[in-house]
């Protein structure tokens, strides 16, 4: 049993990195552990270019968080899963891990994030796989997930990624809807997805969905694109955006070898007679993100399910506290944002943790304050808003009685 | 079939250079990189079947790449059920995929099978 750490920080995304540094500095021992054999977390995956034209390349930002909290002094391993945790009578946690055990007052929880599923028949051949998954392959490994892909879903993070595969020179044959079924809900209403499209247009890099997202955002207007939306889509980057297509079925033998589609109404009802084939080696399932939050689960915290952040979300106040003593929450696990904010959460967190431990240089209560500032500013910087109301969502978890 | 590896991205510019590592899959020679995952030096040799489902034979491979899933487990040095996409390669390793498991006790009933959605 190891106990030489103040805080073991479970995730080394941009959160738990920016907590191990903030934890570090004021000078707490820090222990980061994660799954995956490199640090970084989805970060590490992430590459598009800032309103200014500067590029975000995931794994040079995350170099730059790691060699930060390394240089704070503290400690990393990475190819390390937490299988659980306990609080135990001595005011400490038990953290279990498959390559041993560890005790520590402090737990901060920075778990990120999952893709959600939108399963239909034909979604366990080899050559299917979430767009994350494909996103690593393609920044990460550099290694190309096929020749000819279609992406099922579509979502802000299934747009970064198609921006990102085209900029690698991968082809897409068609981004197309989910079947309309019980899980798929709103994903598979053309209406839901051109209202969600539109929020985030200005990103788009076809001008037709760029200026004419702006004209499109009057309802009446909205129901007309609708009606008028061409079947075979409209490009963008080269793809042909399918909001009137759906996939029924990932069709193949040993591998995908393609996809059956079929055209859809407004309301998005099959048309009968419509079904054609679209050939394919791979696809990518774009189900969008809700936070990995097993961990909370596991230790005992409560969750309040909030759809604007991405599903249950582990109670915790602004300071990222959760009502067990000594348990921190930061990054995805509280809510689906982007990196940057993520990293302002971290920040948080670890100073908070700081000054709880009563460390050596332990921050004061303005620099915690500022912080909490800080991560409301660069979420209204914020170049995609994953949700109209996250701000006032969050608003109403801190409001939420710590017991 | 191998899709091969992404050798010049405009923005993240050539891939980098990485020591070359042998390592077997189910008794066949690849090399990998230096930092790849099984999954990933898998996929760039050209491997997509990581495993037959233990219970009806159906070919599986990587699904979501972050451990997640579990649909990538494969045998590594004789341990089994380890997930490929959260393992480094290392050179001379040896991995096996995953087959149709014996099912001695199981009753079929008619009303098994995916639930309809």
């Amino acid at each position: 049993m190891n106990s030489v750490y103040d805080l073991i920080i479970v995730g080394a995304g941009p959160a738990g990195l920016t907590a191990a540094s903030s934890a570090a500095k004021a000078g707490l021992k820090v222990l980061l552990l994660d799954e995956f054999m490199k640090p970084g977390g989805r970060l590490l995956g992430q590459l598009h270019q800032e309103p200014g034209g500067a590029w975000w390349n995931g794994i040079r930002e995350a170099e730059l968080l790691v060699l930060d909290a390394l240089e704070a002094g503290a400690d990393m391993e990475t190819g390390v899963s937490v299988t659980a945790l306990e609080r135990t009578n001595d005011n400490r946690w038990t953290i279990w891990t498959n390559k041993g055990c560890y005790r520590t007052p402090f737990v901060l929880l920075a778990t990120g994030a999952a893709e959600s599923a939108n399963p239909l028949p034909g979604w366990t051949l080899p050559g299917v796989m979430s767009i994350g998954a494909v996103q690593v392959m393609t920044n990460v490994h550099r290694v190309r997930a096929g020749n000819r892909g279609v992406v099922i879903g579509m979502n802000v993070l299934a747009m970064a990624i198609v921006s990102e595969l085209r900029l690698a020179g991968i082809e897409l044959a068609a981004i197309v809807l989910p079947p309309r079924n019980a899980l798929s809900g709103k994903a598979s209403d053309p209406d839901a997805v051109l209202s969600s499209l539109l929020r985030f247009a200005d990103l788009a890099p076809n001008a037709m969905l760029k200026y004419g997202a702006r004209f499109f955002q009057c309802s009446m207007l909205h129901n007309l694109a609708l009606h008028l939306y061409p079947k075979r889509g409209i490009r963008m980057l080269g793809v042909p955006l399918q909001l009137r297509r759906c996939a029924i079925e990932i069709v193949g033998r040993d591998a995908v070898e393609g996809v059956l589609v079929a055209d859809i109404t407004v309301q998005g009802e099959l048309i009968a007679g419509s079904e054609r084939f679209v050939e394919a080696d791979f696809v990518c399932i774009a189900g969008g993100l809700y936070p990995l939050a097993e961990l909370a689960a596991v230790a005992g915290c409560p969750f309040r399910y909030m759809s604007e952040l991405g599903g249950h979300i582990p109670v915790h106040s602004e300071n990222m506290q959760t009502p067990l003593s000594g348990l921190y929450v930061a990054g995805n696990i509280t809510g689906v944002e982007s990196a940057k904010v993520a990293i302002a959460q971290g920040r948080v967190a670890g100073l908070s943790i700081a000054a709880s431990a009563a460390a050596k240089k332990a921050p004061s209560e303005a620099e915690i304050k500022d912080s909490m500032e800080q991560v409301k500013r660069t979420r209204q910087e914020a170049l995609i808003q994953f949700h109209p109301d996250i701000a006032t969502s969050r608003a109403k978890m801190y409001q939420s009685e710590l017991v | 079939m191998s899709y091969g590896r992404i050798e010049h991205h405009p923005v993240l510019g050539p891939l980098p250079r990485a020591a070359a590592l042998s390592f077997s899959f189910d008794g066949i020679e690849y090399t990998a990189r230096e930092g790849d995952s099984v999954a990933s030096a898998l996929l760039a040799g050209g491997v997509r079947t990581l495993r037959l489902h233990e219970e009806h034979g159906s070919p599986r491979g990587i699904y979501c790449n972050i451990g997640h899933c579990m649909e990538c487990r494969v045998t590594i040095d004789g341990i089994s059920s380890v997930r490929a996409c959260l393992t480094l390669v290392k050179d001379r390793m040896s991995i096996l995929s995953g087959t149709v498991l014996p099912t001695p006790f199981r009753q079929e009933t008619k009303t098994e099978g995916s639930p309809d959605l």
